[in-house]
Order: structure tokens, then C-alpha cells, then sequence
């Protein structure tokens, strides 16, 4: 969901004068052609949702209380001895097998090392990166004569799939034999005399330089949508602040970024969303190895790697209800701008 | 140009070099690719891709370590004949030449008072030994003919042919472009795959989107919001109950069950995208067309899909995309019984079969299409971004 509804005078919708208030209005008598005649419009596409996203995710939902072909109940895996929640078994797998619980600070260590605080660092640092790099290249670009050329290059990595992304990036980061580097990236540190690292093995670097990659690729999409923001935030404003004695970097954080908040707000949650969801790039990478594993990827190994229906929908759950949230807000948000138009 | 503008221009300069270099940043990794590809597998193991517009690869090593014991004929010492290409085919590598320069020859050094040459002159010496072109030039197309085939062996699928000596599953003809393991095949796969699953979510989008934008029904508002929440629903959610649907009905592996779940998928965000459209367009156009009698389908047909064209190419673009570049919808339905280009890709890096000149090639090919689509049609598809971009 993106800036558009921040910025109703952008994009697709913007370009054309509305002669009608409402794209949701009382239709005229005239239109009304009976009951039957909308749902026949309606049907392929609520068939095929109803199908392949409601239904399932209902069924997931079930599956989740189940062992791991589905066929009994989650509790009839509990072990003697073991600790067991019954039906909710599979969640107790999923929240608690990555952490050592001996004691707070093991806890506390295994915990930045599992599945969950790989989300969290892959969430913070890639939402802020992108943001960042996108805001300051917006702004930026918008100051010289090849900006369309420069938006293009940011924007090219949207094009490219993460597996391709996957490969590009492990070149960069490739971790050649003692006598030489064919690494961009280790070639430039044992050129000035450093050593070589193992980027994509060493723990917890690595996670980060997965990160990068994410970066690269969302960069764009961030820079695209806050540049529109940008030329939407009237000029006579800027100017009248310029007058009266502002340095350009007081009109930036008390003018621009103040009246760009809303659309910040949908790319941050739009961007919080994306890495949510996000499994191509630690699939491709490492494979989750080496304490890199995030929740999308870990959702995947247990259900087709360890064929395991019941731990594998737990964590497809867990997943989702991480995702509620947004999912409020994106139909709050839709609410508010209906209501505005 | 008075002082006024050079201090401006001046004060551009840190602008410039944050652009600027953001840019390199951006663009880098990806000519590395290129490069790489492109370059021959003896170069691609031994140097960086950086060195492929420098590096000379001529007898230069060779005369200076080389020369003066076996001659420029090469020939000198008569026991080791360095016209041979059995006894030179023993130091493709620099390692391995390395090795044996390092060894001593009748109880004194190889090399006598000389330093070694370093790992780069040693593969330069011994591609100058080997004397083909192929190892001499600096740039071949041949990972992409390996990678196009499938090509999994030492040397390449060119010299393998003329030779004779190819794998089992190459036939050296025309067919090998279908081999399961290549992107030749996976291409064509990715070519089926992403055209229905592009063009079935558009056409039922516009069904949908007409009804919501222009029919009155009772529920409306309520189903368009719950669409909208819809948007965010992660894959994953849904994969697990699917899959097993498909492995009971026979639709695992078929391109058919693929389409279906892309055109699932895709449909929350372009009911979406169409509905906003088509919303903006003129009352009156309806009206009078309702008023001359037309029916909805003819509204539909002769009014909503010319116009919708905008909204139907940023949707386009955005599906095609999100299709062809897809890995996980791919690599549970289909596999690697169908395999798409994400997935050969994806294999090709765990698996480590092959080397970087062919994954690389592998990479780039399957990065063309969309970024032809891409550059040709960006227009569409900043407008799309606009205008909305939540999708499973």
C-alpha cells in the first residue's frame, strides 16, 4: 500500500481530474441491473481468493494443532520427561526449541542467534536502511541533471529476483583461497593489507551482510515512493522558509520530513511487511546455516525439508500474527483515505 | 561563469560525490556478474573481474621466468617438450604449476636463483602454454552455451563436443537446449509458467474491479476492506493445506496448479489497483452509455478494458515480475520436475556443481527478460508503485 493514498495527487489516480467525488458512491438507479449481475463479475476472483487464501489459511490454522502428517493431534508427540503444552505442542516447538534456557544470559545469547532475533535484526536494520538510503537519494537526485539516469540505477536491483540478487552478492562476498581474492569485497580489505574474511560464515556478521543485500535490492522502491512524496510537499513553503533564514538542513527535518511523515509511514510498514515475509534471500545465501535462519526461511525447513506439517504451519502461524498488526492498519488506513476522497 | 555560479556549483560537489558513488555502489555488483560471465573458467578462478580490461595475457611471465632455460620455440630442453599439450594439459591450473616449479629438478631448484612466479603469472604462463585461444582470449561466450545446456563437466560443452568426450545427457545437437539441468529448458519453463500467471489474475482483476467500481451490490464496501487486508497475508500461510490439495489431486509438478496459486495470489492487490483505477474514471461516460442501452458486458468490453489499459500494463509488469522472479511458489509446486530459472539457480548455488562462469552466465540469463521488460516499461511500473504494492 503505498503512497498513493499518502499522496492522493500522485501516481495513476492523481493525473486525472475526478469528476466524481467517490470511487465508491451510491451507483445511479440507471447502473442497477439487478442482484445477480455484480457477482457473476465477482466470481473468478473470489473463487480463486476463497480457494487459495482463505480456505488455507484456516486450514493452516488447524494443521497447526496437528502431528506431523496431520493426522492426529500435536499432543500425541509429547515425549515422557520432555516439557509438552498438549495441543499447542507445535508452538512450544516452534517458540522455545531454538533457545537455551539454563540461564538468562544463555537465553538471552541463543535468543539473538535464533530465527526470531535474526527477524528483529533483519526488521531494524534493513527497514532503516533502506529508508535512509532511499530519503537521502530522493533528496539528493533530485538536486542534479542525470537524476532520472541515477533513480534508474538505484531502482534497477527491483527487477532482479533475490536468487539472482543471492548470486551477485555471494560473488562480492566470496571468501577465495590464501593467494587470491576473487571477491570484490575481500580484494579491496587485503589490498590495504587486511585480512581476509568469511563473510557469509562468520557469526554475526554474516546476518548482517545478508542484510546489505536486502538493502540493494528495496533501496529503490523506498527512493521511488518517497521521491514522489517529496515533489508533492509544496514549493512556497521551502521557499518561505529559505527567506526566512532556514539552512537547508532545518528545512529538511522541520519542513519536508514532517509533511512526508505519512508516506515515511506507509514504507516502513510496508518494507516491516516485506521482510516478514522474506525467504529467498537466507535460502539462497546460506541455507539458514550459521545462525542466519529467519522466520520465513525456518517455516520452509520444517515443512520440506523436515516434512514436518505440524511444526511447519506453527511457525507459518507464529508468522502471521506478527503480520496482524499491519493487516489493521492497512484496511485503518484504506478506511481514513475512503473517507477523505 | 561569475563567482556566484562557481560557488554554487562548488557547493554541489558533495551532492555530486554521494550520487555518484551511491550509484557505483548500486551498479557494481551487477557488472561484476557481467564480467564474469563472460569471462573464460581458468581467468574467472584465478583473478578477480576487475583484472579482466587490465591484465595482458601475453608471453610476458613466460619470458621472464621460462625463456631462458626452454627457449622461445619452448622446445630447449629436450625432456620437457612444452609444445606437448599432454604434458601442459598436467598445469592447467596455477597451483598445480606452481608445484612443480617449486620442485627440484636433478638436485637443483627449478628455478635456480629466480623468485617463483606469483599465482596470476603462474596462470598466465600456463595459459600461454596451453596456446588456445580459447584459454588466451579475454572474454568467451561459452558459459553461456554451458549454462544454456546444462553443462556440468570440466572443460566446455563446445570443446567436450568437438572432442566427443560429452556427458552422457548431451547429444551435441540441437535437443541439448531442452536438457532438464540447463536454462535453455528452465527458460522455456519460466516463459510457461509466467504468461498465464500474468494474464489470468488481469483479466479476473478487471471482472472484479469493474463490479467494485461500478456495480452495486450489497456487501461492497465490507468485501473491498477485507480484500485490502488480504493484501498482506504472507505465502507461507497458505502453502502447507495447498500442497497437500495438490499432491492428492495430481496437480504437483503441473503448470496448471501454479498458474492457479499465482493467480490466488496476485488477486488481492490487483482487484486493488483496478478498482482505484477504473473508480477515476469520468460518471458521465457510464451514464450515457448505460442510457443508450448498453449492456454491462458491452460497458465492459467496449469502455472499462480500453481505458483500464494503464492499470493493466502496471499490473502486467508487476505480475510478470513477481512471477518470473519467484522461488518459493516454484520450488514447492513445481521442483525439479519442471524447473523454472529461480530454481536451476538456486540449486546451482547449494549445490555447488558448477563454477562461478557458469552460475554467473546462469544468473544473467535469467535476469534479461525482466530487465528488458523493466527498462522498457518503467514508466508503468513506477505508476504501479504508486499506486500500491503490498503482495504475498
Amino acid at each position: 500500500m503505498a503512497a498513493s493514498q499518502a499522496n492522493s495527487n500522485i501516481g495513476m489516480s492523481g493525473k486525472r481530474k475526478r469528476k466524481q467525488a467517490s470511487p465508491n458512491p451510491p451507483v445511479p438507479q440507471i447502473m442497477k441491473q439487478g442482484a445477480f449481475v455484480p457477482w457473476l463479475y465477482l466470481l473468478p476472483a473470489l473463487a480463486v481468493m476463497t480457494f487459495f487464501i482463505v480456505y488455507p489459511m484456516i486450514n493452516t490454522i488447524g494443521l497447526s494443532f496437528m502431528n506431523s502428517d496431520g493426522t492426529a493431534s500435536a499432543a500425541t508427540t509429547c515425549r515422557d520427561g520432555q516439557p509438552c503444552w498438549g495441543v499447542f505442542e507445535n508452538y512450544r516447538y516452534a517458540l522455545t526449541d531454538e533457545f537455551n534456557t539454563s540461564s538468562p544470559a544463555a537465553l538471552w545469547k541463543s535468543f539473538w542467534s535464533s530465527s526470531y532475533g535474526n527477524t528483529i535484526k533483519w526488521i531494524v536494520v534493513m527497514v532503516f536502511g533502506t529508508v535512509t538510503v532511499g530519503l537521502a537519494f530522493a533528496v539528493l537526485a533530485d538536486r542534479v541533471k542525470y537524476e532520472a539516469l541515477a533513480k534508474a540505477v538505484l531502482f534497477m536491483p527491483m527487477a532482479i529476483s533475490f536468487v539472482g540478487a543471492g548470486v551477485i552478492w555471494k560473488f562480492v562476498y566470496d571468501y577465495g583461497t590464501s593467494q587470491t581474492q576473487i571477491g570484490l569485497l575481500n580484494s579491496i580489505i587485503t589490498s590495504l593489507g587486511g585480512r581476509p574474511v568469511a563473510w557469509l560464515s562468520t557469526i554475526p556478521i554474516n546476518t548482517f551482510m545478508i542484510v546489505i543485500v536486502g538493502i540493494w535490492i528495496w533501496s529503490g522502491f523506498c527512493m521511488t515512493i518517497l521521491a514522489a512524496a517529496l515533489k508533492s510537499v509544496p514549493d512556497e513553503i521551502i521557499e518561505a522558509a529559505r527567506v526566512d533564514g532556514a539552512a537547508e538542513w532545518t528545512v529538511f527535518w522541520k519542513i519536508i520530513v514532517p509533511i512526508i511523515l505519512p508516506t515515511i509511514t506507509v514504507v516502513v510498514t510496508t518494507m516491516v511487511i516485506n521482510v516478514l515475509k522474506l525467504f529467498d534471500l537466507v535460502y539462497v545465501m546460506t541455507g539458514g546455516n550459521f545462525k542466519t535462519d529467519v522466520i520465513a526461511n525456518r517455516m520452509y525447513t520444517e515443512m520440506y525439508k523436515n516434512f514436518n506439517v505440524g511444526r511447519g504451519t506453527a511457525v507459518a502461524v507464529i508468522l502471521v500474527v506478527a503480520i496482524i498488526p499491519f493487516i489493521y492498519l492497512n484496511i485503518k488506513r484504506f478506511l481514513e483515505q475512503e473517507a477523505s476522497r | 561563469m561569475n563567482r556566484d555560479q562557481i560557488n554554487k556549483q562548488l557547493n554541489k560537489l558533495p551532492t555530486h560525490a554521494i550520487v555518484i558513488l551511491t550509484m557505483v555502489i548500486w551498479a557494481v555488483p551487477t557488472l561484476g556478474l557481467l564480467v564474469t560471465s563472460l569471462r573464460p573458467p581458468e581467468a574467472v578462478g584465478s583473478s578477480g573481474w576487475w583484472t579482466a580490461f587490465t591484465t595482458q595475457r601475453t608471453a610476458g611471465p613466460y619470458e621472464t621466468y621460462c625463456a631462458e632455460c626452454h627457449g622461445t620455440d619452448r622446445k630447449a630442453l629436450p625432456q620437457a617438450d612444452l609444445t606437448n599439450p599432454e604434458l601442459i594439459a598436467k598445469y592447467s591450473r596455477s597451483l598445480q604449476l606452481l608445484a612443480l616449479l617449486r620442485q627440484d629438478i636433478n638436485g637443483q631448484p627449478h628455478m635456480g636463483n629466480m623468485p617463483l612466479p606469483t599465482a596470476q603469472e603462474a596462470a598466465d604462463i600456463a595459459s600461454y602454454l596451453r596456446d588456445d585461444d580459447q584459454a588466451n582470449s579475454r572474454f568467451t561466450l561459452n558459459n553461456y552455451i554451458d549454462a544454456l545446456v546444462g553443462y556440468r563437466g570440466r572443460s566446455s560443452y563446445t570443446a567436450d563436443c568437438e572432442a566427443g568426450t560429452q556427458p552422457p545427457d548431451l547429444k551435441c545437437n540441437l535437443s541439448d537446449i531442452l536438457n532438464p539441468r540447463g536454462m535453455g529448458r528452465a527458460f522455456i519453463n519460466s516463459l510457461f509458467v509466467t504468461l498465464p500467471a500474468t494474464f489470468i489474475p488481469i483479466l479476473f482483476a478487471a471482472f472484479a474491479g469493474y463490479a467494485f467500481a461500478w456495480l452495486d451490490f450489497k456487501g461492497r464496501f465490507l468485501l473491498f476492506a477485507l480484500l485490502v487486508g488480504l493484501q498482506v497475508v504472507p505465502l507461507q500461510m497458505t502453502l502447507v493445506p495447498i500442497s497437500r490439495f495438490y499432491a492428492q489431486t495430481g496437480l504437483n509438478g503441473t503448470f496448471l496448479g501454479v498458474w492457479l496459486f499465482h493467480t490466488g495470489f496476485g488477486m488481492p492487490y490487483a482487484i486493488y489497483l483496478m478498482r482505484n483505477f477504473l473508480g477515476t474514471l469520468p460518471r458521465d461516460l457510464f451514464e450515457s452509455a448505460y442510457l443508450d442501452g448498453a449492456t454491462h458486458w458491452t460497458v465492459f468490453r467496449q469502455l472499462v478494458v480500453p481505458l483500464a489499459m494503464p492499470a493493466i500494463a502496471s499490473l502486467g509488469i508487476f505480475q510478470f515480475l513477481w512471477v518470473w522472479n519467484d522461488l518459493l511458489v516454484a520450488l514447492v509446486f513445481l521442483g525439479g520436475t519442471t524447473p523454472v530459472m529461480t530454481y536451476q539457480i538456486s540449486n546451482m548455488v547449494t549445490s555447488l556443481g558448477s563454477g562461478w562462469q557458469v552460475l554467473t552466465a546462469a544468473a544473467f540469463l535469467s535476469m534479461l527478460l525482466p530487465m528488458i521488460v523493466f527498462f522498457s516499461l518503467q514508466r508503468y511500473f513506477v505508476r504501479g508503485l504508486l499506486a500500491g504494492s503490498v503482495k504475498g
